[in-house]
């Protein structure tokens, strides 16, 4: 507690740059799974491909993805924003697939047979109707990305993990320490607030 | 009820039900060996309360379907009021049509009046004019509009949803309402209730209805008309009182049962006034 004690307005910066690091990567990422969400759920050889190609994203280590993309795009925050972006895929177009699946076909039924069009269907009642398992989705990749965002000080991104590095090189546990009781305590407070989202949604 | 009480709708009821005909119609699912439906010909006449009456897979379900273009038939045609089916929109053709199935199916995000007021607005209504449609019909249904208006569906029972399910098919007054099985998910007690309720709503509205059941007392108290259905096709259509005294063959017979007298008691027992 002593590095956190003493420089609360850097671990408070860092951590800033940590939540917009999360935030902007997951709003990308969310924009990107759902056309891809929905398409893998309607079509199956569709689903396949992109289940098959963002699983295989995901298994590429981090550190690894981390050093192709710097090779391509350089060092910075754009870099880790991709990476993060990358990872999220999976976990979120997993989620808008498995709740789109999820819907009460009858539901579905009753949509169309009341002349609901394709697209209103879908807005009016697949989405409402999958929104606590797609939420469910986005917590699960918030919290792994506030997790895998710590990395990202390794390529000059900032976050809390600039004091993991620095720890490191300059053998200070306290600093260590502060970075990841901050690291997990965002996590902790992701996950609180989107299962609040989660159960406010649930009808 | 009289006819009087239908004109005092401030809407404007009774606009009647549509002719409905199937021509040579068949259908073939893709994966099918054996067509789902087969050369039927049925003349749904205006105002009639219609069943397809038959065991599971028989086909009822995927004929109905054909009507609002849920299903697309592989051969043949249907008429609404003269009009092939194919020649209008699906989307629009559906909003005139009503649709009630067996899952009911009610939007669990939507409020009851929400759920009511669907087609209505999809077609556009102002808001002012789907209020009071939506509580005219709570009241048809007999669901005391102030009570049940804001309620979520998972705060209904079965039978309150399965009313709120016919409301919202009956909101757009369509011509032609199409059940699937309504009343097969509530127990007896609740079916016959429901059952008295849909008899009384076709005499005030004379909408057209075509009910799927499987379940031979429901169709000799509800039809007009039965229409028994066997592998696909169509094997008898007439009036409770002759597919009873007359089967056509023995397996209508053995669908109607073996006790002929015990199944009369249900054509006699009142619906209200039939």
């Amino acid at each position: 507690m002593t590095y956190l004690a003493s420089h609360p307005a850097r671990v408070g910066a860092l951590l800033g740059e940590h939540v917009v690091l999360v935030a902007v990567s997951l709003a990308i990422a969310l924009v990107i799974a759902l056309p891809l969400g929905v398409l893998a759920a309607r079509n199956p050889r569709a689903g396949g491909a992109i289940l098959g190609l963002a699983g295989a994203l995901y298994t590429i280590p981090s550190l690894a993805l981390l050093a192709i993309l710097v090779a391509i795009i350089g060092l910075g925050k754009l870099t880790a924003i991709v990476a993060l972006v990358v990872y999220a895929q999976m976990i979120l177009i997993r989620a808008i697939v498995a709740a789109l699946r999820g819907v009460d076909p009858a539901l579905v039924d009753a949509a169309r047979g009341l002349g609901f069009t394709a697209r209103q269907t879908l807005l009016r009642v697949e989405f409402p109707a999958g929104l606590p398992v797609m939420l469910g989705g986005v917590r699960v990749a918030a919290v792994s990305l506030v997790a895998l965002a710590t990395v990202a000080a390794w390529i000059n991104a900032g976050g809390l993990g600039v004091l993991l590095f620095e720890g490191i090189s300059t053998n200070n546990p306290a600093k260590i320490f502060a970075g990841a009781l901050a690291a997990a305590l965002l996590a902790i407070a992701a996950d609180v607030v989107l299962r609040g989202a989660e159960r406010a949604v649930r009808t | 009820m009289t006819s009087s009480s239908r004109t005092g709708s401030p809407d404007g009821e009774g606009d009647g039900g549509a002719r409905v005909e199937l021509r040579a119609l068949a259908v073939r699912y893709p994966t099918a060996s054996v067509p789902a439906v087969h050369d039927v010909d049925l003349t749904i006449e205006a105002g009639e309360f219609t069943v397809l009456l038959g065991p599971s897979g028989c086909g009822k379900s995927t004929l109905l379907r054909t009507i609002n273009r849920l299903v697309e038939p592989t051969a043949g045609t249907v008429l609404i009021d003269g009009v092939d089916a194919r020649a209008r929109d699906p989307v629009e053709l559906r909003r005139g049509i009503g649709y009630v199935i067996q899952a009911v199916g009610l939007f669990p995000h939507y409020t009851v009046a929400e759920n009511v007021g669907t087609v209505p607005q999809l077609l556009g209504w102002p808001q002012p004019r789907i209020g009071a449609r939506v509580d005219e019909l709570l009241r048809l249904i007999r669901l005391e509009p102030a009570t049940y208006r804001n309620r979520k569906p998972r705060e209904l029972s079965g039978g309150e949803a399965q009313r709120v399910g016919v409301a919202r098919a009956l909101a757009a007054r369509p011509r032609v309402l199409l059940m699937d099985e309504p009343f097969a998910a509530v127990d007896a007690i609740v079916r016959a209730s429901l059952q008295d309720e849909i008899a009384r709503v076709h005499r005030e509205l004379r909408t057209t209805v075509v009910f799927v059941t499987h379940d031979v007392d429901e169709a000799l108290r509800l039809a007009d008309r039965i229409v028994v259905m066997n592998a696909g096709r169509v094997v008898q259509t007439g009036p409770p009182e002759e597919i009873l005294e007359h089967p056509a063959d023995a397996f209508v017979r053995d669908l109607v049962g073996v006790d002929p007298e015990t199944r009369r008691l249900v054509l006699e027992r009142p619906l209200i006034e039939r």
